[in-house]
């Protein structure tokens, strides 16, 4: 599904992303963990392709092609899917026809039938009552107005209704409370399938209760110091990131 | 220091002459008071010619080329010609009355203003010239009157064209008017004059189009005078999309009268130059305009939005927000000032100029001014430039939409909140659907 090879990524000059490694193959869900600044959040954005970060060496190859040279749109319909830590706030766009635009780029690219808007409303209301989102919050403007779980929320329905074979969840778990995190954690794990992968991305053991990983990395200074199974990260929890940064300073 | 030489003010002119070859075929020649009324503001231009940039408010805009433009009368013929097409291409939408003008000129057989509802009264201007004189002479001595501007005079001096509209008091009216510019030979310049009573506690609905069959040049010059009795409400709502190549110079005066709101909102996508001017004059206590506007531009078009509001009377309310979209070379202009006198305490004036460049090389001068007299007021102004925000474009294509349809619904997006300002839904949904198709058409064109 995803192999990323010596990957090393710089932001304005800074080296964030240093020689990483990771492969992931279909059906696998891994987690990637690590403190603040370690370069999660970058990985993501590299996946996804937004503009600003300089890829001076590595490579990664999804199903079979070159992620880097597809524009964003284009890994998206190739089915790449980005949860974003802040979903961005877009007044004057409507939540329906954004979501409609995407699905039917999708389904086009796909060779599918786009939807019109009878089938697109049906199919939008299944999902939406699967995840608590009512029908108002699709008539506001994209994530205007929308609390810190309505965004997610909303993430996690765009995931739904987009079927990506490759989802990355930035940080889907923070801002969420409880209720909100167990909400988004079962429409994830409803998407989790044999032809289907996950990078959850995440600072906290607590979403790994809910969405259980088959391997847990971590990350620390822009690489991976550790990789291991679920259990991984409860040994992170307890004993906190403090005791890894000496190990990557040893790998180092 | 060496001797400041008295800069010219104006562009020389070769109207005169024209004026002196076509005044005895413009209409109303057995009226001496309009006689005489077209030869002073004949002279009155000839002595301000066309404003050049050293006038302040003309500051972004060059007429020169304008200037340099050899412009004629236009043709009754052409009527005939594109009667058929002009039917076709701008059928009229349900049940509205309407006044349909070809180069300017009235055109019966294309309007249509069925059943006047009682205390309203709609004319021609060629027809008022021709049999409603006194009618005529009392309507434009009531208008706010256009001293000192040289555009409005010319268009005194040319008129032949344009309608009456009056309304009695509680009296209420929607009207379309539709410009259309045909082919002719040669680029002509025409000049209508549209004069507007609303008695008290009327209310007026005025949608006003302005289109081209086809991107030949010509000059566009007219002139809207508005009074609005007491409590009297006008909606004017206006589409500019005239021939990229058309020169429009717009100016639109109102007076308003106590407790009288006047709202305007005016997209505009067409011309290669177009002026669009508005002056009001808040004459009455709690009287209040709103008046709005959305531009969208690309090649090397420009638009030049000048407001003027004067609050006279205490307890007036006025708001000019403007909103642009510009691509590759184009121009956009907000010149907005609002000047608050010394009685007219408990004013809210408040200007916003918004403009989103699409291009490197596309501009836009901005220049909102308050001018307040008075001292207990609340007035605000302000005007931001700025680009489509890269995280909303990356955000739309990380879910598979292609940076063109991203770039679209942005646009759209910028456009969308402020059309929601316009009070009548026909005309948000008219105004809407001409935002939408500059969007779809603009496209197609290409990114500049």
């Amino acid at each position: 599904m995803l192999e990323i090879k010596g990957l090393s990524v710089s932001v304005a000059g800074k080296e964030i992303l240093r020689d990483f490694n990771l492969s992931v193959g279909a059906g696998e869900v891994h987690a990637i963990m690590g403190p603040n600044g370690s370069g999660k959040s970058t990985l993501s954005y590299v996946l996804a392709g937004r503009e600003g970060y300089d890829i001076s060496a590595g490579s990664v190859l999804y199903r079979g092609q070159d992620l880097l040279a597809l524009e964003p749109e284009m890994r998206a319909r190739e089915g790449l899917f980005l949860a974003f830590q802040y979903p961005v706030e877009i007044p004057g766009v409507g939540s329906a026809t954004f979501l409609k635009t995407a699905v039917n780029a999708i389904r086009k690219h796909r060779g599918e039938q786009e939807y019109d808007a009878m089938e697109f409303l049906k199919v939008v209301r299944e999902k939406r009552d699967a995840l608590g989102i009512s029908e108002e919050m699709m008539r506001r403007a994209l994530n205007v107005g929308f609390s810190g779980g309505e965004k997610k929320r909303n993430e996690v329905l765009q995931m739904s209704l987009l079927e990506p074979y490759l989802a990355v969840l930035d940080e889907t778990d923070s801002g969420l409370d409880i209720d909100a995190l167990k909400v988004a954690a079962h429409g994830i794990n409803a998407l989790r399938s044999p032809e289907r992968a996950m990078i959850v991305i995440t600072h906290y053991q607590r979403l790994l209760e809910y969405i259980v990983p088959d391997y847990v990395h971590v990350l620390a200074d822009g690489r991976v110091v550790r990789s291991g199974g679920k259990e991984l990260a409860l040994e992170l929890e307890e004993k906190g990131y403090g005791g890894l940064s000496g190990d990557a300073e040893a790998a180092a | 220091m060496a001797p400041v030489l008295n800069p010219s003010r104006s562009i020389a002119l070769p109207y005169a002459a024209g004026f002196e070859a076509c005044r005895a075929d413009l209409p109303g020649r057995d009226l001496p008071w309009l006689v005489d009324g077209r030869a002073a503001a004949m002279a009155r231009f000839s002595e301000l010619g066309l404003p050049s940039q050293k006038v302040e408010e003309w500051k972004y805009s060059n007429l020169s080329a304008l200037a340099k433009t050899d412009f004629t009368e236009p043709d009754r013929e052409t009527i005939e010609v594109a009667r058929e097409e002009v039917a076709r291409r701008f059928a009229k939408r349900g049940e509205t009355r309407r006044l349909v003008f070809v180069n300017g000129m009235l055109d019966g057989p294309l309007s249509d203003l069925a059943a006047l509802p009682a205390g309203v009264r709609v004319l021609g201007l060629a027809e008022a010239m021709a049999g409603e004189g006194d009618l005529l002479k009392a309507q434009l001595d009531a208008a706010p009157a256009c001293n000192g501007h040289a555009l409005a005079a010319l268009n005194a001096a040319f008129m032949a064209d344009g309608c009456l509209v009056i309304l009695e008091p509680d009296a209420e009216l929607a009207l379309d008017l539709l410009f259309v510019a045909a082919p002719s030979a040669g680029a002509a310049a025409y000049h209508p004059r549209i004069s507007i009573a609303a008695g008290k506690l009327s209310r007026l609905t005025i949608n006003e189009r302005h289109a081209a069959l086809g991107e030949h040049e010509y000059w566009s010059n007219p002139v809207t005078a508005i009074s609005l009795g007491e409590g009297a409400r006008v909606r004017h709502y206006k589409l500019q999309e005239e021939s990229r190549r058309a020169w429009q110079t717009a100016l639109t005066k109102a007076r308003l009268a106590a407790g009288a709101t006047y709202e305007n909102f005016t997209v505009a996508t067409g011309a290669r130059f177009a002026r669009n001017e508005v002056e009001l004059v808040l004459a009455g206590a709690g009287a209040s305009c709103e008046l709005g506007g959305g531009f969208m531009l690309a090649g090397e078009q420009q638009v030049d939005n000048r407001l003027r509001v004067d609050h006279r009377a205490p307890e007036c309310t006025s708001r000019q927000t403007y909103k642009g979209v510009l691509d590759d070379r184009a121009h956009g202009v907000f010149q907005g000032k609002t000047v608050v006198d010394q009685g007219a305490q408990k004013s809210d004036g408040n200007q916003l100029s918004r403009a989103l460049l699409l291009s490197p090389n596309a501009v836009m001068d901005a220049k909102p001014e308050l001018e307040i007299y008075a001292d207990d007021v609340k007035c605000s102004h302000g005007a931001t430039v700025g680009e489509l925000d890269g995280e909303q474009l990356f955000y739309l294509r990380a879910r598979g939409i292609d940076e063109a349809t991203a770039r679209g619904l942005l646009i759209a997006a910028f456009m969308a909140d402020h059309l929601q300002s316009i009070s009548d839904g026909r005309a948000r949904d008219w105004l809407h659907g001409a935002v939408s198709e500059w969007l779809a058409r603009h496209r197609l064109v290409g990114e500049g």
